[in-house]
């Protein structure tokens, strides 16, 4: 009885509001195309998948994909895993030659669940090489493991700097550390707002950690003495919103991930607070922007990343592809596996032979120059500013050492 | 019952006739069951070696550490089980247990640790169980007055504390973790480690002997008074109190002796992963831990072992359709839980010291096993009109048959 | 701020057991005690990875409060859901959580159906606003509805049939809720659904200087009314004493003719209603929440609301999610904001130490007639 009236209000109301808005929302939408700053092209000497054509290898050569899939924090990974495919099918079809195989396997995202698929990628004796792991704390799960098996990976995203720490001689890091964005990040906000106080947020992960301890550091204690702290997943930030408020910062540093940045800094605006907004590569992603509604615009984000404006034909591949723009890391995961790529056309055929390898590599790639001091760390990673400019991403300026 | 471990495991699979099955163990000699036991036990050792077809998990995961992390959740549900199988009191906070183990052999021997000490795994085992044991007094003693559902959102409410608590303070590391955490020693004869995260085969050895250790433990502390008065609580708390048996004081062994075990498969995995940090000790991870208990049939320990193994094997199994195994794994629950409602197993009543004998004067040697509908009272006596209240009313005093 | 990594071996000795300590134990005072006991035992020596920051409490406690009871109406909302199943099955509706996913999916989906972009704020007058959103959230309350049913019958009813054990129902719901969860993944994505956001919050005016924004009175105004709407439908109706008379005694009732299924079935479709609505204020205070697992949280915190409150008890729900939004809100302030969760699971256990079945005390069949 409930339901049927219930249905025929809800029917009601339906016809009604179609009638009085209906045509309204429709005349009112489309995404206001604001005009980019004319873009950098793409280093013209980056290597592609594609490579020259010409590579040769066995059938059955594989590289791994390893990282979450499914879970939580699922959307990093599946973004790192469609751009290495992306990579490899590029590969093969520019490579008759040289068919390479992409095995996936989901990590779970975390250290425990790890373990298992790692493993299982060890014992796969036709993988040579692996792009992963997304996050720190199962690449240190995982770390000891694939070391002792002596199989190359790239991570393109895991940032803790203290994974190159661990005499690890297969680990790979395709971008900047914490330690290298933290004080750039903070470098460049003292020139840019010569603060008395900037509020560094940090969320509760490994990454965030880390960042905001680099950014209070380099920043000095007075500075940074407004400090807030959010947790993953967390949508509702009035508490944080208080204490900027109260602390009424020159500018806001937030030391995390897109998906709780786009709530805060919406929150924020809606607040009243128009504190200038600066946020790490976590956060420097379209979804940001997006998911922010307009309140984005204006914020500033660090990145030890070249600017990405250019890759059009990447970011034109993976949409087409992938039905949905590449994400944070996507560039990095696609040049990672590139190199691995590279390393077998170019006759790496077996474990050793693909480290040694990656281990003298020297090339550019889309996102940056890849070559690997011995511990694995890159040995030159520029950071960049970038600024949201309506509901784009544009280049700002690089932040010089 | 102690040694009915392994046999039941495998007509698990074939569906019905576990009455009949149970009824034709019983019937047997202790002898004659260690006769068939042995083989058993030996299968069940040999498993990674064997690796059997349709079986394994790989090539998408590692079928050594599937095993490792199955048999570690089979301890986990023999320690739930002894809260919610024998006594009776739901805990959905269990997983804090789990994560204190976990933490006290990383704090105790990582270097990431503040404590700078760095004691050998054999130590830390001991020190973990009884730092878990007293978290269990802790928070039994103000709990444990509460009935029911009430004591499921608090024991609840402590797990998340528990997780939070790792997030928020610093010297805990949150996201960071701990890494290097000790493994046991040893060495195979040719000099290497028998005890890596990459050969989860020792660690796999050493859990099922750990499982097997406290099952025997467990089936006499079963038979013992505690045992009794345990099921006495789960049965009728009212009534067992007014027949002297002290309640308050059993459930609160009832949790200490839990969360112990608990402690104890967290400092196993915390030694086989060699890395723990604040993810994995979430309500959801709680609720499976639960979903094992249920599912095996809460009561009977080796069903809790049947039903841990299927939790943590199905998401396994599935591995290689990453997108879609928690679906299935969602959908088998659901499906495993109507088909047999109340538990792969069901639950066993060993009410008395020597049951099977009680049981054979009482309903005939084929007797053994309890009725399918009676139910493990979860829900407290005190507490009001019953959900369904046509269901059980007749069943309850019975011991046998299903 | 933050400590030197080394230099705390006075702190070194706090092992996790220490730590259950302070989270267990302390409960036995009241909840202010409680609140002060942990925060002693955490913050010796103005701890580093705690706040005490009185000032800030101070400062935002109009806000937090006004901010704490809108955020409130949304978990009492649910937490109604909760307490109604509970009443009439004794049962924890574990699923209940991403019934509210699906309304909160409801909402979006309608939202795209209206023409609206992710990304905008768009520009309707604003009876046309209200109009778009009374029609989303009718959706959104149908559609939960409805899945709460055929939750009722898939996951639940089949176990009822069979004279499942209790823990059984509580199984299926786990499975249930994957399913749900996975279903929304694998079709959406894990991202959060891009933002559509209909009605910014503007200040409408300030009680003792803290702003209250539209949308905090809509909120609160509209969950108040459909509190009242459900229970006098429990109170008043005839349908409603049907709920109540299943709640208190089942058998009997069903004796006296009362269709039992019938009963259940509408129960769920309440609750389902409630969680619908509570999923498009939850979407209108966050437009990034409409995501697989954004329920889950919420759930824990909803069902938490109700036992405290006293589960079973409608109006138990009400205040328990009241006092649980506006006591995170201040705790949040106090200690700072990753505490937020801490400090609700610890009002919980403080309040069930003292009154063992939740403030208002249990019993839907009891509840005042």
């Amino acid at each position: 009885m409930v339901r049927r009236r219930l249905a025929a209000a809800g029917a009601l109301v339906a016809a009604a509001a179609l009638v009085l808005s209906g045509c309204a929302n429709q005349s009112g939408s489309g995404p206001a195309q604001t005009s980019a700053a004319p873009a950098p092209a793409q280093p013209n000497n980056a290597v592609l998948p594609a490579g020259d054509g010409q590579g040769r290898c066995a059938p059955g050569t594989s590289i791994a994909y390893v990282g979450t899939l499914a879970g939580q924090n699922a959307a990093l990974g599946q973004a790192i895993a469609n751009a290495t495919e992306l990579a490899v099918n590029q590969h093969n079809q520019a490579n008759q030659g040289c068919q390479v195989t992409l095995v996936k396997a989901d990590s779970g995202g975390t250290p425990d669940t790890a373990v298992g698929p790692t493993q299982a990628v060890i014992n796969n004796q036709a993988v040579l090489g692996i792009v992963g792991l997304p996050f720190s704390g199962e690449s240190k799960a995982v770390g000891p493991a694939l070391n002792a098996a002596g199989l190359v990976n790239i991570t393109p995203s895991a940032t803790n700097p203290g994974l190159t720490a661990n005499g690890w001689t297969n680990f790979f890091r395709g971008l900047g550390n914490d330690a290298v964005q933290g004080p750039a990040a903070a470098k460049w906000m003292q020139g840019k707002f010569n603060p008395q106080s900037i509020c560094v947020i940090k969320d509760d992960s490994d990454y965030g950690i880390g960042l905001a301890q680099a950014v209070t550091q380099a920043l000095g204690p007075q500075v940074a003495a407004c400090q807030g702290d959010v947790k993953t997943n967390q949508k509702e930030f009035s508490a944080t919103v208080g204490q900027v408020q109260q602390a009424n910062p020159q500018a806001i540093f937030y030391a995390g991930y897109y998906t709780e940045a786009s709530p805060l800094i919406q929150q924020l605006r809606d607040a009243g607070v128009q504190t200038p907004f600066v946020a790490p590569d976590g956060v420097k992603d379209e979804q940001f922007v997006v998911n922010a509604a307009g309140s984005a615009n204006g914020s500033f984000l660090t990145c030890p990343c070249v600017p990405q404006e250019g890759f059009t034909a990447f970011t034109q591949a993976y949409q087409q592809a992938y039905n949905t723009p590449p994400q944070t890391y996507s560039a990095e995961a696609y040049d990672a596996a590139t190199i691995l790529l590279q390393g077998i056309d170019k006759g790496a055929n077996s474990r050793p032979a693909l480290l040694n390898f990656v281990k003298s590599y020297n090339g550019q790639g889309l996102t940056k120059k890849f070559q690997w001091q011995p511990n694995g760390e890159l040995t030159d990673t520029p950071v960049y500013v970038y600024r949201v400019d309506g509901d784009k991403i544009v280049t700002d300026s690089p932040i010089t050492g | 019952m102690t040694a009915t471990t392994e046999t039941e495991r495998a007509p698990s699979s074939s569906g019905g006739r576990f009455g009949e099955l149970s009824r034709w163990w019983n019937a047997r000699s202790r002898p004659q069951q260690w006769g068939l036991l042995v083989p058993v036990a030996a299968i069940i050792y040999l498993l990674p070696v064997l690796n059997p077809p349709i079986i394994t998990t790989e090539p998408a995961t590692s079928f050594p550490i599937a095993l490792f992390n199955a048999a570690v959740f089979a301890l986990i549900a023999i320690g739930l089980n002894v809260v919610i199988g024998q006594a009776g009191l739901l805990d959905l906070g269990y997983v804090g247990f789990f994560a204190i183990g976990a933490y006290s052999a990383a704090v105790l021997s990582s270097p990431d640790s503040e404590l700078g000490v760095r004691f050998p795994w054999l130590v830390i085992v001991p020190i973990a169980m009884v730092i878990t044991m007293i978290s269990g007094v802790i928070l039994g003693t103000p709990t444990l007055r509460l009935r029911g559902d009430y004591l499921a959102i608090v024991t609840l409410g402590f797990g998340e504390i528990v997780r939070l608590l790792a997030d928020n303070i610093d010297p805990l590391r949150g996201n960071r973790g701990f890494q290097d955490i000790a493994r046991p020693g040893g060495t195979y004869p040719d000099g290497s480690p028998i005890f890596t995260q990459n050969d989860a085969q020792g660690f796999y050895w050493l859990a099922v002997t750990i499982v097997i250790i406290v099952l025997f433990l467990m089936g006499n502390l079963e038979r013992s008074r505690v045992g009794r008065a345990w099921i006495a609580v789960r049965e009728d708390e009212d009534a067992a109190e007014l027949t002297g048996v002290p309640t308050y004081k059993f459930k609160i062994w009832a949790f200490a002796i839990g969360a112990a075990v608990g402690g104890l498969s967290g400092t196993l995995f915390a030694a086989q992963v060699g890395f723990v940090n604040n993810q994995r000790f979430d309500v959801t991870t709680s609720i499976l831990y639960l979903a094992a208990v249920v599912l095996g049939g809460q009561g009977n320990k080796v069903g809790v072992v049947v039903g841990a193994f299927l939790v943590s094997y199905i998401p396994d199994r599935f591995q290689f359709e990453p997108e879609y195994r928690f679906l299935v794994f969602g959908l088998a629950l659901i499906i495993l839980m109507i088909f047999r409602p109340q538990g792969i197993l069901g639950m066993r009543q060993h009410l008395l010291t020597y049951g099977r004998q009680a049981y054979q004067k009482l309903f005939g040697a084929g007797t053994g096993v309890a009725p399918t509908s009676l139910t493990p009272s979860s829900r407290p006596a005190g507490e009001p009109a019953e959900a369904v209240p046509d269901d059980r009313s007749g069943s309850r005093p019975q011991g046998g048959g299903e | 701020m933050r400590p030197p990594p080394r230099g705390l071996d006075d702190e070194a000795p706090r092992s996790p057991g220490r730590v259950t300590t302070s989270a267990a134990g302390a409960p036995r005072e009241s909840v202010i005690h409680t609140l002060t006991a942990v925060t002693d035992l955490v913050a010796q020596g103005s701890g580093p990875w705690i706040n005490f920051d009185v000032g800030l409490f101070l400062d935002r406690f109009w806000a937090n409060t006004i901010n704490g009871l809108s955020y409130g109406s949304i978990y009492a909302l649910v937490a109604l859901g909760y307490t109604l199943v509970y009443g009439v099955l004794q049962l924890i509706n574990f699923a209940h959580s991403e019934i509210f996913v699906i309304g909160v999916f409801g909402v979006y989906f309608t939202f795209l159906a209206l023409g609206f972009q992710p990304g905008q704020t768009p520009n309707v007058p604003l009876a046309g606003i209200i109009a778009n959103l009374v029609l989303a959230g009718a959706v959104g309350m149908i559609l939960a509805g409805v899945a709460a049913v055929i939750l009722e019958r898939v996951a639940y009813r089949p176990l009822r049939k069979r004279n499942a054990p209790r823990l059984a129902f509580l199984i299926t719901a786990i499975g249930a809720s994957f399913v749900i969860q996975q279903v929304f993944r694998i079709t959406r994505g894990s991202n959060p659904e891009g933002t559509i956001r209909l009605l910014p919050p503007e200040p409408l005016f300030r009680i003792f200087g803290a702003p209250v924004t539209n949308l905090q009175l809509i909120i609160i105004v509209a969950a108040l009314a459909l509190f009242v709407v459900a229970d006098s439908f429990v109170n008043r109706t005839r349908l409603g004493r049907g709920v109540r008379a299943v709640a208190q005694d089942p058998a009997t009732a069903t004796l006296m003719g009362v269709n039992r299924e019938r009963v259940i079935m509408i129960t769920f479709l309440l609750g389902g209603l409630l969680a619908g609505a509570a999923a498009l204020f939850y979407l209108m205070t966050i437009p990034q929440g409409a995501v697989f697992n954004g329920g889950f949280l919420l759930g824990i915190k909803a069902f938490a609301a109700a036992v405290l409150g006293g589960i079973g008890n409608l109006r138990g729900a009400l205040l328990g999610g009241l006092i649980l939004g506006i006591a995170e809100n201040y705790g949040q302030s106090l200690f700072g904001g990753d505490w937020r969760d801490v400090v609700a699971f610890v009002l919980l256990v403080g309040v069930l130490m003292f009154r063992p079945t939740g403030i208002l005390g249990e019993s839907l069949g009891k509840a005042r007639v």
